[in-house]
């Protein structure tokens, strides 16, 4: 019965997704065209169909990271971007934008997508050094706060330097989710099924240290190794979406909260729904962003914002703080 | 016979008083004659007892607006981003748009401080007595304002005269697309967000004097943020852009598909001509002549 319940709720959001993902092609920046066979095929298929599965894809992506992030930190406000990948995702864009303009053929070869895929990883990578391993979360938490705060203060020097970087800097930091492409989406895709597959594997670790670190331990498992697997999902994830769509604020923190309701508690079922809730979150709201006030587009991290932010508004009024029973 | 009363009328002490009050009329005439009043574009009415002789201007366009004027020896200071005229790369640099250096400008004692009116350092200017004149260049009619303004302000009666140098130089510019390259519809992005130039922006309103047709509608503002679809749809002929950007505009989803991409009708400009086109200023006239040359260029070359 129970395995009924879930396919049914599995199978709900998928729909969902697809239904999305259709009227992401239909919508343009002409507003709607339901006329398909008239409509001009690479608008159709070079732009808005890899437009909308990206921005699905990266916010699955987001979603997943957020829900491993909650999850592992035991923390209803953690969110992807803690580990310092965003900002140094950030430093990664920057330092692309700045000296690949001076004619540095690598830089050009790594491209501002790789920049900030790298920046990433390399703030995940300094919380880590800094903390002095992955055992303690709390220790780590705190190192992503300070390498958050010293990667930003370097960012903020680079737009200091070079001002007329600022538009394009910022466009990064409220995420743009209109120059996807297809290479993009095939990345995303690849990443996500990796992630996927490893986290649905290992979830069951995350039940035994929902009890608390020493129940976990007694356990037997091996919690130090597991936990530095997820922290590579997390570092992943977050990098792969971060670099093909931009810091979109948000996704990461409110898509957990979204599907909470529906998993009962098991943290795989969490976790896979965290990732669908994460893709229709993100792709409805670049649908806002871009028929709203069309052919203006908001930039869809401010769409993000407000959705979730409304949505957590209504749960905290609803709910007496325990949000994660 | 004489009249003693006349004579006293002439006495030196009369005489005298006489002179000077003359003399004192004439000084007292010579000082209310000389301060002007200017409204700026906050509003506010800023008095000059005389022409000031030391000018600090915090905008690249105010300050090739003051040179065009004639005024480039009064200027004392300006801000990080002024690179022209030449005569001006010696003066000292007071900082860029967050970090005006205020010390530095009470230091060098200016009779007033030409910015934009949105600057933060306006407040803190006056505060320390310091008259700043602030001013609003988005559009053509605004440099035109502006430079009656400074006119007024600097004591100079040029800028008629520069104003027609640009009307000149855009007539020119219009002139050199022939007459079969009109109504050629462009895209102007001056930023790879995108952002790009609408038609109430001045670089808008120079395209539109060229006669060329910019693909974003009046109506969407000076500089909007738009769906790169819809630039796609819109199939400009010639894409107008910065040299940094113009490599990646052919990785963007579906562009190739646009007229200007496919047949390589991209006007890819350097860093020292973007300076010239987007700063709305005296030498909008020499941008029309960058935006036509370069379009009546890759028109005729791919064709």
């Amino acid at each position: 019965m129970q395995k009924n319940y879930f396919l049914g709720k599995v199978s709900g959001l998928l729909i969902l997704s697809a239904l999305l993902v259709l009227l992401g092609t239909l919508l343009g920046s002409m507003g709607a065209s339901w006329n398909i066979s008239a409509a001009d095929q690479t608008v159709l298929f070079d732009i808005r169909l890899p437009r909308s599965l990206g921005a699905y894809l990266a916010g699955a992506l987001l979603g997943l990271a957020g829900g491993i992030a909650q999850s592992l930190f035991r923390n209803p406000l953690a969110d992807p971007y803690l580990l310092g990948s965003a900002s140094g995702a950030l430093l990664g864009v920057g330092s692309i934008l700045c000296f690949a303009y001076l004619g540095n053929a690598w830089l050009e070869i790594i491209g501002l997508n790789g920049g900030a895929f790298l920046g990433a990883l390399m703030g995940v990578l300094a919380s880590l050094l800094l903390a002095g391993g992955y055992s303690n979360s709390l220790r780590l938490l705190l190192s992503g706060v300070v390498i958050s705060v010293i990667l930003g203060a370097a960012n903020s020097l680079f737009t200091f330097i070079r001002p007329d970087l600022f538009q394009s800097i910022q466009s990064f930091m409220l995420g743009n989710t209109s120059l996807l492409n297809w290479p993009g989406v095939t990345i995303m895709i690849i990443a996500l099924a990796l992630c996927l597959v490893i986290t649905l594997l290992i979830s069951p670790v995350l039940d035994a240290l929902s009890l608390g670190e020493n129940t976990a331990r007694t356990l037997g498992l091996p919690l130090d190794q597991l936990r530095l697997i997820f922290i590579g999902i997390l570092a992943l994830a977050t990098g792969c979406a971060v670099a093909q769509t931009g810091l979109v604020a948000f996704v990461g923190l409110a898509a957990p909260h979204l599907v909470r309701k529906f998993s009962g508690g098991r943290q795989r079922i969490q976790l896979l729904f965290s990732c669908l809730g994460g893709g229709i979150l993100l792709l409805s709201s670049d649908l806002l962003a871009r028929t709203l006030f069309a052919p203006i587009e908001i930039p869809v991290g401010v769409v993000t914002a407000v959705l979730g932010g409304l949505y957590l508004l209504i749960l905290l009024r609803r709910t007496p703080l325990g949000v994660r029973s | 016979m004489k009249n003693p009363k006349r004579m006293q009328l002439w006495s030196p002490t009369r005489y005298l008083a006489f002179v000077l009050t003359a003399f004192l009329l004439g000084f007292s005439l010579a000082v209310f004659a000389a301060p002007v009043s200017v409204a700026d574009d906050r509003g506010v009415t800023v008095v000059f007892d005389q022409a000031p002789q030391r000018i600090v201007s915090l905008l690249p366009s105010i300050t090739e607006s003051v040179c065009a004027l004639g005024k480039c020896s009064a200027l004392v200071g300006v801000d990080r981003f002024s690179n022209w005229p030449k005569s001006i790369q010696e003066l000292p640099k007071l900082g860029g748009m967050g970090d005006i250096n205020i010390e530095r400008i009470v230091q060098l004692k200016p009779d007033v401080v030409l910015l934009e009116k949105a600057s933060p350092v306006i407040a803190r200017l006056n505060g320390l007595g310091i008259k700043t004149f602030a001013l609003d260049v988005k559009s053509m009619n605004d440099e035109r304002r502006a430079l009656q303004k400074l006119d007024v302000v600097l004591g100079t009666s040029e800028s008629a005269r520069v104003w027609n140098q640009i009307e000149k130089e855009i007539m020119r510019a219009s002139k050199q697309l022939p007459s079969k390259e009109k109504n050629i519809s462009v895209y102007f992005e001056v930023n790879p967000a995108p952002f790009a130039a609408g038609g109430t922006s001045f670089i808008g309103e120079i395209l539109t004097q060229l006669n060329l047709v910019n693909i974003i509608p009046e109506s969407l503002g000076p500089f909007p943020k738009m769906n790169p679809e819809f630039v796609v749809q819109a199939k400009p002929d010639v894409i107008l852009l910065t040299e940094s950007t113009a490599v990646d505009i052919q990785k963007r989803p579906g562009w190739n598909s646009i007229p200007a991409v496919h047949k390589k009708r991209i006007c890819a400009f350097t860093g020292d001509q973007n300076d010239v086109l987007v700063r709305p200023g005296p030498r909008m006239g020499e941008a029309a002549l960058l935006i036509s040359q370069c379009v009546q260029e890759k028109m005729s070359s791919s064709r």
